[in-house]
């Protein structure tokens, strides 16, 4: 199984890409977690540039969508909602509609941020983009808060607690994804 | 037996639904109005008084190709996973021309009781030779018990979606062997 996973933010020393190198150190026997660095090669949206071919950045990303067996988001929260650049990432990943690489893919969302909150609004707007997208949206709801304070020095997740929540969220994607391949 | 004893009664032996002549569709209130659909892909059978019918719900038609695949979603139908709806009868009961089945109704996977309602004709012999039953039924049902859960906030707060939909079936039922 190949889970795709995307961060959020751009950030260098973001709480959000480690906690998904933490969840990468924690995926079973079997499971290979790809986490994407190409959120900032992605043009604005813009429909006029949405052809066949499209920007080579945007069909790059399409592709790798299609070809994960399940998407794994990490977001902070910015302004109680998700960063444009990930919305962004979104609307792209979401032309043309009725076809879009998302559509019935299996997904789960975790978040954190520096507050208490461990933006926990900001998850539920992008579970509720991507199920307006037509993804199959896992029962996750992983929020860290104080997120800055769950990492060593060497930005290494030194959380039991979230370590395990993490290895919870990854189970439920993969319990939502495994129907799918059974029926490939 | 009378002749009001016999159009009373629940025809016997097989019929199968023309599907050309056939169809089954929803309702459901939108926001000011009703919206409604249909799925052109089914089948329906009366055997020995029992009504089945299966309908395949990528075959959902609205005048927009980007509604039917959030319809197909698993924020609606979910038809990756469950690919079908379907209807089993545990009993059907004729006054004259008026006509209920009691029965079972799965959505989504999830299997709920309902009573359908409307009308019987027949069986009478149509221009072909060919005897016809017509059944037209409908019943509602609330959405949410079927896991089907999606709704926007209007501006004044009211959902803009219902969660009673009436579903809705005009059959030509067409004796086998007739």
């Amino acid at each position: 199984m190949h889970v795709l996973a995307i961060s959020g933010s751009l950030r260098r020393d973001s709480n959000n890409t480690r906690l998904l190198r933490a969840l990468r150190e924690e995926a079973p026997e079997g499971v290979e977690v790809t986490i994407w660095d190409g959120l900032k090669q992605l043009p604005h949206y813009d429909a006029d540039d949405d052809g066949v071919p499209g920007p080579p950045a945007v069909d790059a990303f399409r592709r790798l969508v299609r070809d994960a067996d399940a998407v794994v988001f990490a977001t902070p929260e910015y302004n109680s909602s998700i960063p444009g650049a990930l919305k962004n990432a979104l609307d792209w990943g979401s032309r043309p509609l009725a076809t879009n690489a998302f559509r019935n893919k299996p997904v789960a969302v975790i978040a954190s941020s520096a507050g208490a909150f461990g933006a926990v609004w900001a998850a539920a707007e992008l579970r509720k983009v991507l199920g307006a997208m037509g993804a199959r949206v896992a029962g996750v709801e992983l929020a860290v808060g104080h997120a800055g304070e769950r990492f060593d020095a060497d930005g290494r997740l030194a959380d039991d607690d979230v370590r395990q929540g993490l290895r919870d969220a990854l189970e439920s994607l993969i319990a939502e994804t495994t129907p799918n391949l059974q029926a490939a | 037996m009378s002749i009001a004893a016999e159009t009373a009664a629940v025809p016997t032996g097989t019929w199968q639904a023309d599907t050309v002549h056939s169809s089954v569709a929803f309702e459901v209130p939108y926001a000011v109005a009703t919206f409604g659909g249909s799925v052109t892909d089914f089948d329906a059978t009366l055997a020995d008084g029992r009504l089945t019918g299966v309908a395949r719900i990528a075959s959902i038609a609205v005048k927009d190709e980007n509604l039917e695949a959030h319809l197909l979603s698993p924020e609606f139908f979910d038809a990756e996973r469950h690919p079908e709806v379907r209807f089993t009868t545990d009993t059907i009961r004729r006054n004259g021309d008026d006509v209920e089945v009691d029965g079972q109704i799965t959505i989504k996977g999830i299997t709920q009781p309902a009573t359908l309602r409307g009308t019987i004709v027949g069986p009478s012999v149509d221009h072909f030779g060919k005897n016809r039953v017509g059944l037209s039924l409908e019943t509602t049902v609330d959405r949410t018990a079927f896991d089907i859960n999606w709704n926007m906030p209007l501006p004044n707060g009211d959902p803009a979606l219902a969660n009673e939909v009436t579903l809705k079936a005009d059959l030509t039922l067409v004796g086998q062997g007739s």
